[in-house]
């Protein structure tokens, strides 16, 4: 039990490599479809929608592996520089990571615009305040706040998401917890020390959030 | 579309049996962790320290570490413990699980921490007044329950309850790694012998889209019907 201790922490840190990688990406490709969800054009709206449709309604499993088995098929793909990305398998998990959590970002980001009172956006107006530093300077800070708590779960969720790597031959976490345990039989006692890892992660994660939303919430 | 015809010439019938997989272990687990959450709600909303901690227990770690980690205690661990007790008995010889059983059981546990919440937070936003008028009216407590209690917790409950039907119909994709077949794992077979995995994925994803996609439709249905007279 104390002797794979080790070799579990060296694989926590591609887990965590994986999830901030991904998490950063995701962030930009959520707000990007978030603000796309707000346009006022049907056909960009139809396409960002369906965007979070198609990735929120499909395991996390099929989107590696169409990335990671799936792409590799084409032959045109082969020949352009994008194959130096999707022959490496740690590649393609972080793309499928991070469009699956930009799928997920982008609705926590549209709903938190959305509920931006609009009376923050007309005193901006009045005031003669251009409407691109509305943006940036009212509307994303205070997004930013309201969709903390929904997005502190996000960040959960995708910490476990991070453990499907395993399967495309990536040896996080998990995928180091599964090669002990069928090489030494002891389910319970890797169990205990890999999940214990994950739940530490959490708990660290959880408190981050809880401490932001402290700090930065709105006193109501 | 060959790959797709019925019979021994395409994948047809394989993948609309795995499918019937699929749904068949998203009931079972889904029911499995229905049982879960009626044994786990009670103790989360128990005035007792032990009791408390030991629901808060179950739904925290569940819910913190990754659903794969918990299929593969279960996968390697899940025999041997059976083994076990087996050998408490006297009974010696090996005893494989069923993967359908080993996975439905997995995601079961899973599925139920995740009730487990919806339950509490229903239970805890019905009216304290409710509780009350049905102890002063002197309900037995059969009626007291299922009568007063539980129609006002199922209208709460069943808008989250979709999200985690949601959930564990895609936790049932990652079961594939423990053999059984169902859409991940018949579209793995299926890649593997025509060398075609980007057609298969894709029909998979489009498989789980339509599964997804149905159940809400239904669950719309069932939502609307027991909010009635709100």
């Amino acid at each position: 039990m104390i002797s794979s201790f080790p070799k579990l922490l060296n694989a926590t840190l591609i887990t965590l490599k994986l999830l901030s990688v991904s998490l950063i990406l995701g962030l930009f490709i959520g707000l990007g479809f978030a603000i796309l969800r707000m346009n006022n054009n049907k056909l960009i709206n139809k396409f960002a929608y369906g965007y979070s449709y198609i990735f929120r309604g499909t395991p996390l499993l099929v989107q590696i592996f169409i990335i990671y088995f799936g792409l590799g098929q084409i032959e045109y793909l082969r020949t352009t520089f994008l194959w130096v990305v999707l022959k490496e398998p740690y590649w393609c998990a972080i793309i499928a990571f991070s469009l699956n959590t930009g799928a997920y970002t982008s609705e926590i980001l549209r709903s938190a615009f959305q509920t931006i009172k609009p009376g923050y956006l007309e005193a901006g107006r009045s005031l003669g305040i251009p409407s691109k530093i509305i943006f940036t300077k009212i509307q994303i800070p205070i997004a930013i706040k309201q969709s903390l708590p929904a997005y502190g779960n996000e960040i959960i969720l995708m910490l476990k998401g991070t453990s499907l790597a395993s399967t495309v031959t990536l040896m996080d976490l998990t995928g180091v917890a599964k090669y002990i345990i069928s090489t030494t039989f002891k389910p319970v006692e890797v169990f205990i020390v890999a999940g214990g890892i994950y739940l530490f992660m959490t708990f660290i994660i959880h408190n981050v959030i809880k401490y932001l939303e402290k700090k930065y919430g709105f006193h109501t | 579309m060959e790959l797709l015809y019925f019979g021994d010439k395409g994948w047809g019938d394989e993948l609309f049996f795995a499918t019937l997989m699929t749904i068949a272990v998203s009931i079972t687990a889904m029911i499995i962790g229905f049982i879960f959450a009626a044994l786990f709600t009670p103790l989360k909303l128990s005035n007792n320290k032990f009791f408390n901690s030991i629901g808060n227990a179950y739904t925290t770690v569940i819910r913190g570490v990754p659903e794969l980690l918990v299929i593969y205690l279960f996968f390697f661990g899940g025999s041997g413990a059976i083994m076990f007790v087996a050998s408490i008995f006297g009974y010696n010889d090996y005893i494989e699980i069923n993967a359908f059983l080993t996975g439905s059981f997995s995601i079961g546990i899973i599925s139920g921490a995740y009730s487990t919440e919806v339950f509490r937070g229903a239970l805890q936003s019905i009216d304290k007044g409710q509780f009350e008028a049905a102890k002063v009216l002197g309900f037995n407590k059969y009626i007291y329950f299922f009568k007063i209690i539980l129609p006002q917790m199922l209208r709460l409950a069943i808008p989250n309850l979709s999200n985690v039907w949601q959930i564990t119909l895609k936790d049932t994709s990652l079961i594939s790694v423990t053999g059984l077949v169902e859409i991940m794992r018949q579209s793995y077979i299926a890649a593997g012998s025509t060398r075609d995995p980007l057609f298969f994925y894709s029909f998979a994803a489009v498989l789980y889209l339509m599964l997804t996609f149905l159940s809400m439709q239904l669950l719309n249905r069932l939502e609307t019907k027991y909010s009635k007279g709100y």
